[in-house]
């Protein structure tokens, strides 16, 4: 597949900075409403015309990436298509309105909040729900920062979470932050947990084993109900890192394996307008023995305890009304109001459309999809059976530039050189998104990449907007601003 | 459509397809590639029907109409202005929704160039050297601020001193963040709104290694010493945290001409509507604390044909490759909030901002010497320059808060006898309107 992306200017020039176009320093303190000594002395923005900056951004959107150009397979990432209902229904005006409203005055906006909680609830197989957490890692911070309360409030201090060296960075790192020291759990022989170092590493220390399931390789954890068993016993928690929620979408629910304790990556599994990195929206499932913890408030139906099992509910429902309430022992909170609002509204409308049907069929795809391509691939690819994802090695040949090539064949390369078990990895998550014909074209780029001399890929990309970037020039020397940039070509 | 599988509509295989790929696979059913024990699997239902869209749009649309139509004096840290349709149309073109962080820069440079003009724009607002391209909101950009404060003053002392009067949502998610690290938080008392300097100076010892102060203040106060708070910081060598927003720093004097060593607050309040509560946090600090930076920096580098080109860069810092040793466990971020905000600024300009500014200090102003006229009420409450926002004095501020929300006015209650009124440009055409219902409840 050819493939050109837009590039602006000749040889010598660029889309030039907001900075490099005008720039305009006005005295804000001149007709101040202030005395000066409140007001700063100047301000140097861009001054530009609608016309100017009108087409200033639609140059910069045609020189990037998305899922609306075409494949973006990145392994543990799972950027699928994002339907465009969902942000129409994000954009409606009576979806704005100001948290600190009386909840009485916003009765639709808990409705929908409560409607989410539920499905939610469902679709991971857990008793209560948080919205709170504004992504997967402030999920993962929410759900260790509950069950640290919980070994607390059990008069049972606990120092270390075990993670497997697959994981996620996130799940090391919030781990550290929420105060444990981290065990780090090595992978068996076949890529999954191993139960023998799983008993080793388990202790009276225990407050948690963080993992995900299917694992970074694609590969179910089939031992889940064993591994859940050892932790129980020395009296820890599983936590369920939901990042590959997608891949068990009505086959299987996580409370049900014997998670305590799950995120959700509702900007993954199911609407993901993932919007350069970011906002996303990590949901938090706990338990019943948890559920006191969570962070405060939380939507409840009038009249009701804080437990909602019915599910059926949506928009249809027509309860007394909604209203707010802290968890009796909440841990507090972990985002200044109530999380991404804008995420989960995309999130509800997402799983409001699909249904039962819908969602099973979602995993269907994205697992046959990831097995279909994984078949096409000439790499190796090692363990197996693959839920939603594979991880193929490119063995000899370095994984990066093999991705770099994969740019000038018109598809976004997988996630490289992780997880570290697989040597020179290629983690390739292509989606329910994809259509048979573009998992051929994502073969077919893979495995011309795979035939291409090594001067290609080292010479690659050529087709985008710029040519290979120096990323060690950019850390060594690290100019991030204008006018860092304009202070350095001074000095040159 | 004909062929096509019930289930997803977003999964395009026609059942022909399917079949063809199954048999590709070695498998005769879908449902035989899935790897999951039996007696883990799931087979009941989860009792949700699939709907059209026409269905969802329609009931989204009913469900957000039970929303009562109130006009919002609210702020205390969530704020509303107009946005320009340009930041809606543009900033919903696809190849910025719906693309990921980008992890191969070549092909993805728009995003990047976008992400540092808006670095680059805080730090014209801030001062600092160093801004980050986001964090979730104000409040987890102060946490953050304090674990860095924890990272580079670990020698000294392990309090962290806030004012009494911060947003709990801030105060809370600031223990919660602490609490895995050595650090204890304290509050300093406020004086007519603002920091009570000699309690201030009292507070302070070798046991403090990070003093945060808000300018404006929760109540929208503008803070006429924030200098020599930041001299009583440096004298203690604690680290000195301002928090500030994006507009009123259009205005105010720049935090690092006042000694602060990192700015956070809210980026949100350009670019977002009101959206319950979702922020963008900015945060931006000195030089040297550059590697100990949270979250993601946006680079200028070269390319192979020697053009300048942006990248992630100093990416050691990440949770993605320092693990737990990460300066943040920060992965997704608010990129695209970060540039709406960018093309918010960026369409305003810098004449455009201090005129927005200018106006946040004026209408509240003539609004609080409006009220201040009506029987019973005392605006604003505070003898302090305001900024948007104001504390009211009332008899009975539960009581008017209530019937001013059934004649469709939305304000804070702060306790028995205090209310709380922010106005924007988004309101200020409806002062007369609340005026004159206050009038009607307060006395």
């Amino acid at each position: 597949m050819n493939y050109d992306q837009a590039r602006y200017g000749d040889d010598e020039r660029y889309e030039p900075l907001l900075s490099e176009k005008d720039g305009k320093a006005v005295d804000p303190g001149e007709d101040s409403a202030l005395p000066d000594e409140l007001t700063r002395d100047s301000l140097e923005l861009p001054e530009l015309s609608e016309p100017e900056l009108a087409r200033h951004y639609t140059r910069l959107s045609q020189m990037n990436w998305s899922v609306e150009a075409g494949p973006y397979p990145l392994g543990s990432c799972t950027m699928k298509y994002n339907p465009s209902f969902t942000d129409v229904v994000a954009a409606d005006p009576n979806a704005a309105v100001h948290p600190d409203r009386d909840p009485e005055t916003v009765q639709g906006t808990l409705k929908l909040l409560y409607g989410l909680q539920e499905y939610l609830a469902e679709v991971g197989g857990m008793d209560a729900v948080t919205l709170q957490p504004p992504a997967g890692a402030a999920g993962e911070f929410a759900g260790i920062t509950v069950a640290k309360a919980y070994h607390e409030a059990n008069g049972n201090d606990r120092s270390e979470i075990i993670v497997p060296a697959s994981a996620h960075g996130t799940n090391f790192a919030t781990a550290a932050m929420a105060g444990y020291d981290v065990v780090e759990l090595p992978s068996g022989e076949d890529g999954r947990v191993d139960l023998e170092a799983l008993e080793a590493a388990v202790s009276g220390d225990t407050a948690a084993l963080m993992l995900t399931n299917p694992n970074t390789v694609g590969l179910f954890e089939r031992d889940i109900e064993e591994i859940a068993g050892i932790v129980h016993d020395a009296g820890g928690l599983l936590y369920y890192d939901g990042a590959n929620l997608n891949a068990l979408l009505g086959r299987a629910r996580p409370g049900d394996m014997g998670f305590d304790i799950m995120h959700y990556n509702v900007h993954k599994t199911f609407a993901t307008p993932h919007g350069g990195g970011g906002p996303g929206a990590g949901p938090v499932g706990v338990v019943d023995d948890l559920a006191e913890f969570l962070p405060r408030p939380q939507v409840r139906e009038v009249g009701s305890d804080s437990d909602g099992s019915d599910v059926d509910g949506g928009a249809g429902d027509d309860a007394a009304g909604y209203e707010l309430f802290d968890p009796e022992r909440s841990v507090g909170k972990v985002h200044g109001f109530g999380g991404n609002w804008l995420v989960l509204i995309r999130a509800y409308a997402y799983i409001h459309r699909l249904g039962d049907e819908g969602l099973l069929d979602a995993s269907a795809k994205a697992v046959l999809n990831a097995n279909y391509l994984a078949e096409r691939v000439e790499f190796d690819v090692p363990y197996g059976p693959f839920h939603h994802e594979f991880a193929a090695t490119s063995g000899d040949r370095d994984a990066a530039d093999v991705a770099k090539r994969m740019l000038d064949y018109g598809v976004h390369p997988p996630t490289t050189k992780w997880p570290e078990m697989v040597p020179e990895a290629m983690l390739t998550e292509p989606t329910e998104a994809e259509s048979k014909a573009s998992l051929d074209d994502l073969a077919a780029a893979f495995n011309a990449a795979a035939a291409d001399p090594v001067e290609d890929l080292e010479a690659a990309p050529s087709k985008t907007t710029a040519r290979r970037i120096d990323q060690t020039s950019a850390a060594r020397n690290p100019r991030l601003s204008w006018h860092a940039l304009a202070g350095s070509d001074d000095d040159s | 459509m004909s062929g096509r599988s019930a289930g997803s509509p977003f999964a395009p295989h026609t059942l022909e397809t399917t079949a063809e790929m199954l048999a590709a696979v070695g498998a005769d059913d879908e449902a035989d590639l899935f790897d999951i024990p039996e007696s883990v699997a799931f087979d009941g239902e989860f009792g949700i029907p699939a709907r059209s869209e026409r269905e969802v749009v329609g009931d989204l649309r009913d469900t957000f109409a039970r929303n009562d139509d109130l006009t919002e004096f609210l702020g205390r840290g969530h704020y509303g202005h107009y946005v320009p349709a340009l930041v809606d149309d543009l900033s919903a073109r696809s190849e910025f929704l719906t693309s990921y962080t980008q992890y191969q820069p070549e092909i993805t440079q728009g995003f990047l160039q976008a992400l540092f003009e808006y670095q680059s724009m805080l730090v014209e607002l801030t001062g600092l050297p160093v801004a980050n391209c986001s964090m979730y909101d104000a409040a987890t950009g102060l946490a953050e601020a304090a674990l860095l404060a924890d990272r580079v003053r670990s020698a000294s002392g392990d309090t962290v001193l806030v004012p009494e009067a911060l947003r709990d949502g801030k105060r809370s998610t600031l223990d919660n963040y602490v609490d895995g690290s050595d650090l204890s938080v304290e509050t300093y008392p406020s004086d007519d709104g603002t920091v009570d300097l000699e309690a201030l100076r009292e507070r302070v010892g070798g046991d403090v290694c990070f003093v945060y102060a808000e300018n404006p203040t929760v109540t929208g106060a503008i803070e006429p010493e924030l200098a020599a708070v930041g001299d009583v910081a440096d004298e203690h060598d604690a680290l000195f945290c301002v928090g500030s927003d994006v507009v009123a720093l259009g205005l105010l004097r720049e935090p690092a001409s006042v000694g602060a060593d990192v700015v956070v607050g809210e980026a949100g309040a350009l670019g977002l509507p009101t959206a319950y509560g979702m922020g963008l946090g900015l945060f931006a600090c000195r030089e040297e604390y550059l590697r100990q930076v949270p979250g993601r920096l946006v680079g200028a580098s070269e390319d192979a044909a020697d053009h300048r080109a942006y990248t992630l860069t100093l990416q050691t810092r990440e949770q993605h490759i320092r693990k737990e040793r990460a300066t943040s466990n920060i992965c997704t971020n608010q990129a695209w909030v970060a540039l709406r905000a960018a093309m918010h600024l960026a369409t305003l300009g810098a004449s455009g901002l201090a005129d927005l500014a200018e106006d946040c200090v004026r209408a509240a102003r003539d609004l609080a010497a409006d009220l201040d006229e009506v029987d019973g009420v005392t605006a604003p409450l505070h003898d302090r320059h305001h900024f948007r926002e104001f504390a009211v004095g009332v008899d009975d501020a539960h009581g008017v808060a209530a019937g001013l929300q059934e004649r469709g006015y939305a304000v804070h209650v702060l306790d028995g006898d205090t209310l709380q009124v922010c106005v924007t440009d988004l309101t200020a055409g409806e002062t007369d309107g609340l005026v004159a219902a206050f009038t009607e409840v307060a006395n």
